[in-house]
C-alpha cells in the first residue's frame, strides 16, 4: 500500500515539472497587495512589483516557505517561485496591513 | 528553512542598495510639481472622519464614555494607588507627558517615550513596536505592567466591585457584561475614541479656507509633500500623518548590542530592526520632546535629523536620505506642522466616585 502511494506521488511530481510553470504578477499599490488571495500550481512563479511612490517589502514567515525580498522601490519586482503544495502568507514588514494568501495546489 | 530565508535576504540586499539610486533620481526628475490649492478636490484624502471608527460590540454611548474617562483619571486602579493612564498621557502636556522617556513605577526610568493618545482611534495599530492591535487590546496592558501602574488586578476588583459609584456606572454601560478586564478595557477605549484632533488650521485649509494657514505653512506643505525635498509624507501619509508602518530613521541610540530592536523583536525581518511605528504629526507641537527615544527636544531638532538622512545608517529604512532643504524650508516645514494643532474644547476632569 505504501509502496504504491509513493510511486504515485512520483509520478505527479514528474508531471508537474514538466508542465510549463505559469507567472503571475501582484503588484502593490496603495498600500495593499492587488490580489488578497492567489491560487497557483507547484512551480509556478509570482512577481511582486511595487507601484507606490515608496519602499514596500515582501516576506512570509509560513511552515511551507520562508523568504525575505527586502524593500524595494516603485518599478522594481522581485520573484518567488513555489515549490511545494499548501498556504504561504505573504506580508509587507513595513505596512502590516498589507497581507494576502498564496495557495499552492 | 530559515537558512535559504536568510540567504536569499542577503542576496537582495545589494540588488536594493543599488536600486535606492534610481530612485532618488526618477524622484527628483518628477513627481513633484505644484501642490494643488486650498480646497482642491484631490486634497480631501487628508480629512479624517468626524468620529474615529469602533469595533462591534463597543459603540461608543455617552455612559461608556463617562466610565472610560473616569477610569482613565483614577489614580487607585494602581498598584500604590497614585498612577492613572493621565499621568503619562496627561492632556496638559498633548496627551503625553513632557518627558524623554515615561517615567513609570516607583520613578522608574522606562527605555521609551510616551506617545501621544490623541487620534490613537484612527490606527490600525498600536504601540511603538505594533504589539498591540487595537485600543481595547492595549488599555490594561498598562495596568498590568509591573514596570508602569503594577496594579493587583484582584485587588483593583475588589476596589470596583465594592465602589458602588463604579458598580452603578459599569451596569449603566455595560449592562449584563459585569466588571472585568474586558469591560474596562472597552470603556477606556471608548474614552480615547473621543480624544480626537481634526480641526486644525490644516483641515480648514484643506476645507477651503485659503487664509487658514499662512504662506509659510502652505510652502512648508508643498515641502512635506513633495517627494524630492522633504518627502515626509512617504511615511506620515494621509489621513492622519501615518502610514501605520515601522521604519528606522537612523536615530543615534539604534547604534550597539544594547539599541532597542523596535519592531524586529515582533517580526524578525532585516528591515525592521530598530523600525518603530510611523507617529501621527497632528498636534505635534504639543508633544516635545521627539522620537522614541526622546533625542529630539524640538520639531527643529526632528528637521535636522531628517535633512542629515539620519544619524545611523546600519539599518536605515531606504527612505529616508540626505534632503535638500534650505534654512528657510526647514522653517517652512516646522511651521507646517505647527499648523497641525486643533482647538480643543478645555478638558474637565471626571468627579471619581469615592464609594
Ligand atoms: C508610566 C507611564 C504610562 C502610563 C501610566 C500609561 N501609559 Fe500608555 N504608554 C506609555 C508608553 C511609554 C507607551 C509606549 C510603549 C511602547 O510602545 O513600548 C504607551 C503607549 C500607549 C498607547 C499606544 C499609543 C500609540 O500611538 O501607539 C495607548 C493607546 C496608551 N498608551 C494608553 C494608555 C492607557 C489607556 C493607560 C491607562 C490604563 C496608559 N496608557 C497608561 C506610557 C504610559
Ligand atoms: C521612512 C519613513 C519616514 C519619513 C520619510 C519621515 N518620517 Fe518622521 N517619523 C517616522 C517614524 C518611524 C518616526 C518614529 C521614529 C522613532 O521614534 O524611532 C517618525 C517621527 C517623526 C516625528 C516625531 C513625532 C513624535 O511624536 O515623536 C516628527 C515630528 C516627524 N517624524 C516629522 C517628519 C518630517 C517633517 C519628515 C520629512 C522631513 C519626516 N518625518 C519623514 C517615519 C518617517
Ligand atoms: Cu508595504
Amino acid at each position: 500500500m505504501n509502496h504504491i502511494k509513493t510511486v504515485a506521488t512520483a509520478a505527479l511530481l514528474v508531471i508537474s515539472a514538466t508542465a510549463t510553470a505559469a507567472e503571475y504578477e501582484v503588484t502593490q499599490k496603495n498600500k495593499a497587495f492587488s490580489v488578497k488571495e492567489l491560487n497557483i500550481k507547484v512551480g509556478d512563479t509570482v512577481k511582486f512589483t511595487n507601484q507606490d511612490s515608496f519602499f514596500h517589502n515582501v516576506f512570509s514567515l509560513s511552515d511551507l516557505k520562508t523568504f525575505d525580498l527586502g524593500s524595494y522601490p516603485k518599478g522594481e519586482y522581485k520573484k518567488v517561485t513555489f515549490d511545494k503544495a499548501g498556504k504561504v502568507e505573504v506580508e509587507c514588514a513595513i505596512h502590516p496591513s498589507m497581507l494576502m494568501t498564496i495557495n499552492v495546489e | 528553512m530559515k537558512q535559504a530565508g536568510v540567504g536569499v535576504g542577503r542576496k537582495l540586499l545589494v540588488a536594493s542598495a543599488i536600486v535606492l539610486g534610481t530612485w532618488t533620481a526618477v524622484a527628483q526628475s518628477g513627481e513633484h510639481g505644484g501642490v494643488p490649492e486650498s480646497g482642491d478636490p484631490s486634497l480631501q484624502g487628508w480629512l479624517l472622519p468626524d468620529t474615529p471608527p469602533y469595533p462591534a460590540g463597543n459603540e461608543p454611548t455617552e455612559e461608556r464614555i463617562a466610565l472610560g474617562k473616569q477610569l482613565f483619571f483614577d489614580p487607585r486602579l494602581s498598584g500604590d494607588g497614585n498612577m492613572s493612564c493621565a499621568t503619562c498621557h496627561n492632556p496638559m502636556f498633548g496627551w503625553s507627558d513632557g518627558l524623554p522617556t515615561a517615567r513609570g513605577h516607583k520613578s522608574m526610568v522606562l527605555k521609551r517615550a510616551t506617545p501621544t493618545i490623541v487620534n490613537a482611534a484612527y490606527n490600525t495599530i498600536q504601540m511603538w513596536d505594533g504589539r498591540k492591535k487595537d485600543l481595547e487590546d492595549q488599555a490594561t496592558g498598562p495596568l498590568e505592567t509591573s514596570v508602569e501602574m503594577n496594579a493587583d488586578f484582584k485587588r483593583m476588583f475588589e476596589f470596583l466591585n465594592l465602589n458602588q459609584g463604579y458598580k452603578r456606572a459599569f451596569e449603566k454601560a455595560y449592562p449584563g457584561e459585569g466588571i472585568n478586564k474586558q469591560t474596562i478595557a472597552k470603556a477606556i477605549a471608548s474614552y480615547e475614541r473621543t480624544i480626537v484632533s481634526n480641526d486644525s488650521p490644516f483641515d480648514r485649509w484643506i476645507k477651503g479656507d485659503k487664509d487658514a494657514m499662512t504662506e509659510q505653512q502652505v510652502r512648508g506643505f508643498r515641502l512635506f509633500v513633495d517627494p524630492a525635498k522633504g518627502n515626509c509624507a512617504a511615511c506620515h501619509s494621509a489621513p492622519n500623518f501615518t502610514d501605520n508602518g515601522f521604519h528606522n530613521v537612523g536615530l543615534a541610540s539604534s547604534a550597539g548590542e544594547n539599541a532597542d530592536p523596535g519592531r524586529y523583536a515582533y517580526k524578525p525581518i532585516k528591515i525592521l530592526k530598530g523600525a518603530f511605528k510611523t507617529p501621527t504629526l497632528r498636534d505635534v507641537a504639543l508633544t516635545a520632546p521627539y522620537f522614541h527615544d526622546g533625542s529630539a527636544k524640538t520639531l527643529m531638532d526632528v528637521v535636522e535629523h531628517y535633512a542629515k538622512g539620519g544619524e545611523v545608517k546600519e539599518h536605515l529604512s531606504p527612505n529616508i536620505r540626505k534632503l535638500d532643504l534650505s534654512r528657510q524650508e526647514k522653517e517652512d516645514l516646522v511651521a507646517f506642522m505647527e499648523a497641525l494643532t486643533s482647538r480643543h474644547e478645555p478638558v474637565t476632569l471626571p468627579k471619581l466616585p469615592l464609594n
